[in-house]
């Protein structure tokens, strides 16, 4: 290391294979294929093939006038949104028939894919080999005890077909069409994602993972996901993974909804490893009736373009809203998250804990917004952002919460952004530590206390791959 | 087997500070190094360390007859070089444990062989204990809140699992109490034999007392000038540095 400028070209020279990795994508043709762009038309294909009733159709229908009738979000949002280009985009694209074989995968991937620990038949899945990950092993004895205590796990669509009473109940209801111009997008268009039931009192030990039912219709870039957890409920949802996984689309936006009746608990958990072509436009909210818990635990690492502010609305007395959220953005890549909690109940609380890295020439924003009316009594809020810089380019921004509170309401905030100094770095590498893996110590050490808190396989996993971008931003 | 540095001229932000220094340090062997403010000391160590900040503009040191200039920090200190720091970094989120931890898996990458977890705390126990440090700092971060003292005794605690061939200490002992004095001293006397040799960069004599040197240097301007044994320490002590820059101050 001569000095700095190297450094830093022989870094962004690096990054430049590395963000490679996480990218690939393959010709496959389907069964069922909705074309490109967008009309009336997509959606009446969309609903024909999946044989859905008049009210969806007519949902979908006003769902896309809201589309096209709202203006992109120009004022605050990243310049970057104007560059999606609708009319290229396939809505739909059902029963893939992979015409690959494993020998043609990149051998990065299939390197990336062994360093993470990636289980053997997963990978095949993952790489897009093979269309149907073969879940029946694992997940049949589980599908048996969730179906005993009465727990309805299915895809949404089957979820609107075969449970219409629960389904249309809430479904559209925490996030209406019109919420954002992405949510209606997805409520026009949706396919994928899950249905969850979880009735009374059940409380489940194990978390439901997207893995056990997805397929390649699931892999959808327009996710719907609803979950109910009736009083008392208990429950943990795990989507997405650390691996790259082939590309289907550059366009993802997903509406996940999420419903805690009285007393319930849920937890949402993502670990989004996206490549770096990926706009990822995703609506997440919550509602929490009384004395129930949402905790939405999310990780984004890579995609052109992550917007993602996780909600929680405390509807019933004494609700509790946390969002813990770890964001990577790596030289390219822009990272625009963070959370939203509307307090509307007295008594009610949330915690906000939100950590960004930024690598090279990649950029972390932060967006919060906390809402205690003033004719409410004893509502906590706690916020927590925390930025960390791996060189001078990266950029990060925090727009603190907007507040508004009244008397009796308590709100803390607290903002820091800290790098990681050469001095670190060479203090970890006299001690014979090399270069890359004294980096990923310090992001490690910076996002320990937050990694804790995901379920045991996905701290390890996350981890691993913190050690693999680490890898691949030293020169 | 000895560390041997020869005519190394080195710079800093265009600045040279060493200019053909010498010094040849065999294991089994303490040297220590005084000599005034800015005269030059650390920039020794760092070079050495192969600090980034630093340019070797000339000469070499052989590590046991490896050149080690030229090579990245980690592979320096693979190679045997430790280095306590005259001011410790503070690294949050890492624990004492998982630091040390990892820096011995690094060289167990190099060398093949196993990590056992047992073994490994059997030892950091040892070794915490005979520095006098409580066991709860394992699960501190690194230097983190530490008092300047208790970041002394972190570095030689990493000094002690580490166990290199060659160790540098810059100013280990300022910031020390004489308690916690004699306790670093005595973590140095302990490690002192035929596999380590020191280099001890001081301003007192007192530290002296208690770590025993075979050779004592003055270094002025960026070069040793004048060596001797334990009681050129004494003398400096006595007399301070201005007849060192009457006799040399030529050369500056
Ligand atoms: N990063 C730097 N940029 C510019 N000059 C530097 C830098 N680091 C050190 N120097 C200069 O190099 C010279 C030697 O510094 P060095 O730290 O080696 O001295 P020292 O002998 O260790 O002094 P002390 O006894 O005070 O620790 C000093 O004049 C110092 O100001
Ligand atoms: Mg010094």
């Amino acid at each position: 290391m001569s000095s700095q400028t190297d450094d830093r070209s022989a870094q962004e020279k690096a990054l430049a294979v590395e963000r490679d990795v996480g990218n690939f994508s393959y010709e496959t043709s389907y069964d069922f294929d909705a074309g490109k762009g967008l009309s009336e038309r997509t959606i009446d294909y969309i609903c024909d093939v999946k044989g859905e009733p008049d009210w969806m159709r007519e949902f979908r229908k006003k769902a896309l006038k809201v589309f096209n009738d709202k203006p992109m979000p120009s004022s605050w949002a990243s310049p970057d949104l104007a560059n999606i280009d609708f009319d290229r985009i396939s809505y739909y694209m059902a029963k893939g028939r992979p015409s690959r074989s494993w020998d043609e995968v990149p051998d990065e991937v299939k390197k990336t894919f062994e360093r993470l620990g990636v289980p053997e038949k997963e990978r095949a899945f993952l790489a897009g080999v093979e269309a149907q990950f073969d879940s029946e092993s694992s997940y049949s004895s589980m599908k048996e005890e969730l179906a005993k205590q009465g727990v309805i796990f299915v895809s949404s669509s089957e979820g609107l077909m075969k449970h219409p009473e629960i389904f249309r109940q809430w479904f559209g209801k925490v996030i209406p069409i019109g919420d954002n111009k992405f949510s209606a997008l997805n409520s026009a268009v949706f396919s994928g994602g899950s249905f969850i039931y979880i009735p009374k009192g059940v409380k489940l030990k194990q978390p439901l993972q997207a893995y056990f039912r997805i397929n390649a219709e699931e892999m959808g870039q327009f996710e719907r996901t609803l979950i109910i957890a009736d009083e008392g409920a208990e429950m943990m949802y795990m989507e997405g993974c650390t691996a790259p996984q082939y590309e289907t689309s550059a366009l993802h936006s997903a509406v996940v909804e999420l419903v805690a009746l009285k007393g319930a608990k849920i937890q949402y958990v993502t670990v989004q490893n996206w490549s770096a072509s990926v706009f990822n436009l995703v609506t997440k909210r919550g509602l929490a009736l009384e004395d129930a818990e949402i905790r939405w635990i999310d990780c984004n690492i890579g995609s052109r373009l992550t917007m993602k502010y996780p909600a929680v609305v405390l509807r019933g007395e004494r609700a509790r809203g946390e969002v813990l959220s770890i964001a990577l953005a790596h030289d390219g890549q822009h990272q625009d998250t963070g959370s939203k909690m509307i307090h509307a109940a007295d008594n009610t609380s949330s915690n906000i804990v939100s950590k960004s890295i930024s690598i090279g020439k990649g950029r972390a924003t932060y967006r919060g917004m906390v809402q205690m009316p003033r004719h409410l009594k004893n509502c906590k809020n706690n916020t927590e952002c925390d930025a960390l810089l791996i060189n001078t380019n990266s950029r990060t921004d925090t727009y603190p919460a907007i507040v508004v509170r009244g008397e009796g309401n308590s709100v803390q905030h607290e903002a820091s952004v800290s790098k990681v100094s050469e001095e670190q770095i060479f203090y970890m590498q006299q001690r014979g530590i090399p270069e890359a893996e004294a980096m990923s110590l310090a992001v490690n050490g910076f996002v320990n206390d937050l990694v804790r808190e995901f379920p045991m396989e996905y701290s390890v996993e996350l981890r691993r791959l913190i050690d693999l971008e680490m890898e691949g931003s030293v020169g | 087997m000895s560390l041997n540095i020869n005519n190394l001229s080195v710079s800093i932000a265009e600045r040279q500070i060493l200019k053909d220094f010498n010094l040849s340090v065999s294991r089994g062997e303490v040297h220590a190094i005084m000599g005034p403010n800015g005269t030059g000391k650390s920039t020794l160590a760092k070079a050495l360390a192969a600090h980034p900040d630093y340019t070797v503009t000339g000469g070499t040191a052989l590590l046991d007859g490896a050149e080690i200039i030229g090579l990245e920090p980690d592979a320096v200190a693979r190679l045997g070089l430790f280095m306590a720091f005259q001011y410790p970094v503070e690294i949050p989120g890492v624990s004492i444990a998982n630091f040390i931890r990892a820096a011995l898996t690094a060289r167990l990458k190099e060398s093949g062989g196993d990590f056992s977890a047992t073994a490994y705390y059997k030892a950091l126990y040892a070794q915490m204990d005979a520095l006098k440090i409580p066991r709860e700092f394992t699960s501190r971060s690194v230097n983190v809140g530490f008092s300047g003292g208790e970041k002394k005794r972190c570095d030689i605690l990493q000094m002690a699992m580490l166990k290199p061939s060659y160790a540098i200490l810059d100013e280990t002992d300022s910031g020390l109490d004489i308690d916690a004095l004699r306790i670093v001293a005595d973590g140095v006397n302990h490690m002192r034999g035929p596999g380590t040799g020191f280099v001890i960069i001081t301003h007192y004599q007192r530290l002296l007392n208690y770590i025993k040197p075979d050779y004592v240097h003055v270094m002025y301007g960026g070069r040793i000038v004048k060596s001797g044994g334990a009681e050129l320490a004494l003398e400096l002590e006595e007399k301070g540095y201005g007849w060192v820059e009457k006799e040399f101050g030529v050369l500056v």
